[in-house]
């Protein structure tokens, strides 16, 4: 690696929160038995009390999602009276009632299935678009790197939350669920891209490489077989952080009146609905906020979690 | 450095270009007819329909019309919106509130940050910088309109320590907005100084300034820190760029008339000059920051060159 690339791989790793080990390599190769990465790296995983909390309640979020009938006390979230409208937790009511007189532990509940369907599918497309990019322009180089970097740089100028709004108020995917997760990752796969990117181009000038082109490798099976693998670290990293981070824009795309809408369940209808609320029933803002914060952190946790193991420099 | 200056001026062009396409385009997909809602109940009459259609080009193709509002926008002028305001008035009205949101938003993050990290960088593993690890996982994570409502709630309406929306106060208005507004990259600035810190602080040449008998002192802000915040300036740098095209909830939540807040009006009113306007403008800061980033790199790490 020349020093401008490790200059650019060390800028694309702190922009992506995560790291590669390739910037900075000091691996430590007088152990008498090495062990493989993950191999490595699970047994880290394992000591790290971060990523058991964050797994916890992934789980429980991924729970909440697939079966909120579990969560919901017996309760149904359209089942509502308007005599209960805004009433404060109970005993018998967990989370209170909001302004249509409906459960709210059922409704904050019931919201997980749409936030984790957005993010799994938002970060699904983000990582095909840029590992297939990323990899196309970093192996390639030349003019087809040149023309696909500067479509990311158009990309990555916009502000993400601001295209999404675009892209949604455009109306040409629509509103639903499915429209949310494609206009969020139309704005969100260009750091993946990046990252994989100079992966590619740090680990395609390696001596391992040479040898597979020198034994009459094609074009896609080193890209496939040899370079790609490696470039798996750093981007799982990413992926963990980001479902989270799209599951917050989510909710935040919601609140401005812009993503899902009535009658969806989701928690960002319901921080919208509270928030003219937050003097007199401040719990109807509390609760789904808490939720939501949680499950990010969770992902955020894990993702850190998963850096650290995977991080050589970290280890004595 | 002038040569590679120029080649990167050159290279924004087409980013700029495309941007402010790619927004075009998805502005003139917006859905009803805005010359139509002007009328509101009564309907305009056919000449002042047509009169008004050709005057913001709506009948041309797409490209075309965006060749037209380029044309324009190069010489300076951003066109009006269909209630026949200029939309630079719109910018020169909000940009500032939007600036004095970033200075305020910069300046905790630079402060905060990097004493914090330098405190944690420095005695690793002690009390302080597991306080700073905790609490920067826990910022990093905390969605920013939880965080807008839980500061506007907690430190507003409870506690009444600041206003709770608008500007109405001057620079202290925007005070607990720029908190939150910052909280991200704060907790990034803290764990950033703190790695760079912490791995300086090995580093030979502070080993050798020890050795000569420097105060620690010295060796910490002389040669340590300096070396450290080199990471830090320029993401700081970079982040300026991010926050002036990032405050919309922000700005929503804390009703603060700013650029974001236009833009997001802008949308929904169907007003394509203001939001193609404005989001050019929020694409060349975003890559002017960036630019002088690099260049400052450069300045500052004598190791990198670009020539």
């Amino acid at each position: 690696m020349t020093d401008q690339q490790q200059v650019d791989l060390r800028k694309d790793e702190v922009e992506a929160g995560t790291t590669t080990g390739l910037a900075s390599p000091s691996v430590d190769v007088t152990n008498e038995r090495q062990n493989s990465l993950w191999s490595d790296a699970w047994g880290e995983l394992k000591r790290n009390p971060l990523f058991w909390i964050g797994a916890v309640f992934g789980l429980l979020f991924l729970l909440m999602a697939i079966v909120p009938q579990l969560f919901a006390r017996g309760a149904d979230p359209r089942a509502c009276s308007l005599s209960n409208s805004n009433q404060k937790p109970s005993a018998e009511h967990w989370f209170g009632f909001d302004q249509q007189g409906c459960d709210y532990l059922a409704n904050v509940v019931y919201g997980a299935r749409n936030s984790l369907i957005i993010g799994l599918l938002a970060v699904a497309v983000v990582l095909v678009l840029g590992v297939v990019v990323g990899a196309v322009s970093g192996f390639y180089g030349g003019w087809v790197d040149s023309l696909l970097s500067r479509l990311t740089d158009i990309f990555y100028a916009i502000p993400f939350i601001l295209g999404a709004i675009v892209v949604l108020r455009s109306g040409i995917l629509g509103r639903g669920v499915v429209a949310v997760a494609i206009a969020l990752a139309a704005f969100g796969w260009m750091t993946a891209m990046r990252l994989v990117r100079s992966q590619v181009i740090a680990v395609k000038s390696s001596d391992y490489v040479a040898a597979a082109r020198a034994m009459g490798a094609s074009n896609g099976r080193i890209l496939l077989r040899h370079i790609l693998p490696n470039a798996v670290a750093p981007v799982l990293v990413y992926t963990t952080i980001t479902i989270g981070v799209l599951i917050a824009a989510e909710a935040t795309l919601t609140f401005l009146g812009v993503g899902l809408q009535r009658p969806a369940i989701s928690w960002g209808l319901q921080i919208e609905n509270g928030q003219s609320l937050l003097r007199t029933a401040p719990h109807l803002v509390l609760f789904p906020s808490i939720v939501l914060t949680v499950t990010v952190m969770a992902f955020v946790m894990m993702g850190d979690a998963l850096r650290d193991a995977l991080d050589p420099r970290q280890r004595a | 450095m002038g040569r590679y200056i120029a080649r990167r001026l050159l290279l924004t062009i087409p980013v700029l270009i495309g941007a402010s396409f790619l927004i075009f385009a998805l502005v003139y997909a917006l859905p009803g007819d805005p010359i139509r809602a002007l009328g509101g109940d009564r309907p305009l009459a056919p000449a002042v329909v047509a009169e008004l259609r050709d005057e913001f080009n709506l009948d041309d193709p797409l490209p075309v019309q965006y060749v037209k509002y380029l044309g324009d926008l190069v010489q300076g002028d951003f066109g009006t919106d269909f209630r026949g305001r200029e939309v630079i008035d719109t910018i020169e009205q909000r940009l500032p509130v939007t600036i004095r949101l970033t200075i305020v938003a910069i300046a905790i993050e630079t402060v905060i940050g990097i004493i914090a990290g330098l405190l944690a960088g420095i005695r690793r593993n002690g009390f302080l910088d597991n306080l700073v690890l905790v609490s920067s996982t826990i910022v990093v994570a905390i969605p920013i309109l939880v965080l807008a409502f839980v500061a506007q709630y907690v430190l507003g309406v409870k506690a009444g320590w600041f206003p709770i929306a608008g500007i109405t106060e001057g620079w202290y208005s925007y005070l607990l907005p720029g908190l939150v507004l910052a909280s991200g990259s704060l907790a990034y600035v803290a764990r950033l100084t703190r790695t760079s810190v912490a791995e300086n602080l090995r580093a030979d040449y502070v080993r050798t300034a020890r050795a000569k008998g420097l105060p620690n002192r010295t060796v910490i802000t002389r040669h340590t820190l300096r070396n450290s915040l080199i990471p830090v300036v320029t993401f700081i740098g970079a982040d300026i760029g991010t926050l002036m095209g990032g405050a919309i909830v922000t700005e929503t939540v804390f009703n603060l008339p700013g650029i974001g807040r236009a833009v997001f009006d802008s949308v929904q009113a169907q007003e394509g000059a203001v939001v193609v306007g404005i989001v050019t403008l929020m694409v060349f800061f975003f890559i002017f920051f960036n630019l002088v980033v690099d260049v400052l790199y450069a300045v500052l790490d004598p190791r990198i060159r670009y020539d």
